[in-house]
């Protein structure tokens, strides 16, 4: 039954995101609402995503010095450490996992409300393809930004680690920078945007899906609000392990 | 012109359409008539194609609805035009915009031609100057006639309107039928309404489909439904004794004249 179930919506999302690529009725308003798309989703999140990063690269900073204590593994390796967790997985998963809540459920309720109030039907009736007009600029536009908000908030995750270890005094300025200096690999830079990329897609497509296929009225549309969210976040969480596997 | 060919439409175990085989013709307004659950919205939506039935076949002319595939399905609605029950506008955009998008999203006008286009229709529902207003501003009929003026924007060849005058008051729903008649004779549209409003029925019922619990039980125009003594539709028409004396007396009238 429940297996069923997977079975069934797997299927769906497949077959919806096989007429969502198709050519654009009209370049022009597929480019416009990419944009418009790209807006809300970046502009619009930019802040919490530096609020939640700087917090981030605070606290790694500060319980990865208290761990060190005073071991024989130089102090130098806070800033090495800050730098490759947050690369590798702090920047990429976290904020994807906060922008599937934030930017996900938006999506989903956005579509959602555009199918109960029949906006989808109209469009359909018009000769609109609304698979491609509605979700095609979401996921593009999420795939290019929320790349650019993980390495925003790598960048601040670190800025965050030297905050709470170098302006306290627990550490110098040469020993965090050298720490950030020290063994880097080219390869986990990829591996991020690789993550951003992909987690981008799955939370922009599964919230768009769960919002398409919307029945009912408002308590349906906040279950499909709900579902959004977290199967976006699972899916992520699986992926990142899949990742990390394939790339490792 | 739209043929259906017996078509049949059951959700799970309840059976809505039963077989329903039918005309509408170009250039009048066809009407739907039934009582509440009769199945009226559910073949509306067969015409266009948002559902599909279990069997039987709509033609567009001589084309197959069903037997299309997804592009040409597309080609086929750029010439509909469809008034939703609940309007269905864009309430992000203002009245201006809702009208424009099937002009954006088709056309390759400029923005002065698809502006000029806007004011015509908006002109032809009498509703000028309201473009810069959102439609939660404006009320429920002149919501209707925002609809109509979406509908009519591309000049289609078919029209589709789900209960048009529902919670209208009367005078109202009789302007919006005489709207949707006018452009109906005058662009030889096909135009298929859905509606349990009597004065509609009597008013441009030129060609009337009568379906009850998933069947056609009779078809006419607003002169036979006068004339016809089908039990069926004289107890949904005329269902008070109010209208059953008017009629009466109408007929009475009438062949008095003769
Ligand atoms: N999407 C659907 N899924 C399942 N059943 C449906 C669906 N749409 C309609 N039905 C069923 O079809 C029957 C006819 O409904 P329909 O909406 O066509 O009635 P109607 O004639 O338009 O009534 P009204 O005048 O009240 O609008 C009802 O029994 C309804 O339960
Ligand atoms: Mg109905």
């Amino acid at each position: 039954m429940v297996i069923d179930n997977m079975l069934y919506n797997v299927g769906r999302y497949v077959s919806l995101l096989r007429s969502a690529v198709a050519r654009p009725e009209k370049f022009s308003m597929y480019y416009k609402e990419t944009m418009r798309q790209m807006d809300a989703i970046g502009v619009g999140s930019v802040f919490i995503v530096l609020l939640i990063s700087v917090f981030i690269g605070m606290v790694t900073a500060v319980q990865f010095a208290d761990q060190l204590g005073d071991s024989f593994v130089p102090s130098y390796y806070i800033g090495y450490i800050v730098r490759d967790i947050t690369i590798i997985e702090m920047a990429p998963t976290i904020t994807c996992l906060v922008l599937a809540g934030k930017v996900g459920s938006n999506l989903a309720a956005e579509i959602g409300g555009m199918r109960q109030k029949e906006h989808i039907d109209a469009m359909e009736i018009m000769g609109v393809n609304t698979a491609a007009y509605l979700i095609m600029p979401k996921i593009i536009a999420a795939v290019v930004v929320i790349p650019m908000l993980v390495a925003i908030a790598a960048f601040v995750s670190i800025v965050g680690g030297y905050l709470s270890t170098v302006v306290p005094g627990s550490l110098s300025h040469t020993e965090y920078v050298l720490g950030l200096r020290s063994f880097f690999v080219p390869r986990y830079v990829f591996m991020m945007f690789v993550k951003a990329a992909v987690f981008a897609f799955l939370l922009t497509s599964v919230s768009c899906y769960m919002g398409y296929y919307v029945k009912g009225g408002s308590i349906e549309l906040g279950e499909a609000s709900t579902s959004a969210v977290v199967v976006s976040n699972v899916l992520i969480l699986v992926f990142d392990f899949l990742i990390a596997l394939l790339l490792t | 012109m739209i043929r259906t060919e017996d078509i049949k439409k059951s959700f799970g175990e309840n059976d809505v359409l039963k077989g329903i085989s039918t005309e509408f013709y170009a250039g009048k307004p066809n009407l739907i008539i039934g009582s509440s659950g009769a199945g009226k919205t559910v073949l509306l939506k067969l015409l266009i194609g948002l559902f599909k039935p279990t069997s039987g076949k709509v033609y567009y002319d001589d084309t197959d609805l069903f037997s299309l595939d997804d592009d040409a399905l597309r080609e086929v609605r750029m010439k509909v035009g469809m008034l939703f029950q609940g309007n269905a506008l864009f309430d992000s955009m203002t009245v201006g915009e809702n009208i424009r998008f099937p002009m954006d999203m088709f056309t390759n006008k400029s923005l002065g031609e698809k502006e000029k286009r806007v004011d015509e229709v908006l002109e032809m529902v009498n509703m000028e100057g309201i473009n810069d207003r959102f439609p939660s501003e404006v009320s429920g009929g002149m919501q209707k006639r925002v609809g109509i003026a979406r509908a009519m924007v591309l000049e289609p060849k078919y029209l589709f309107c789900d209960e048009p005058n529902s919670g209208l008051d009367p005078k109202t729903s009789i302007l919006i039928d005489e709207l949707i008649n006018d452009l109906t004779h005058h662009n030889k549209i096909t135009t298929v309404i859905n509606t349990h409003d009597m004065n509609s029925v009597m008013g441009i019922g030129e060609n009337i489909v009568l379906l009850k619990d998933g069947n056609l039980v009779w078809q006419g125009n607003k002169n036979e439904v006068l004339e016809s003594d089908e039990q069926v539709l004289q107890e949904f028409i005329f269902a008070s004794p109010f209208l059953r004396r008017l009629r009466e007396d109408a007929l009475k009238q009438r062949h008095a004249h003769e």
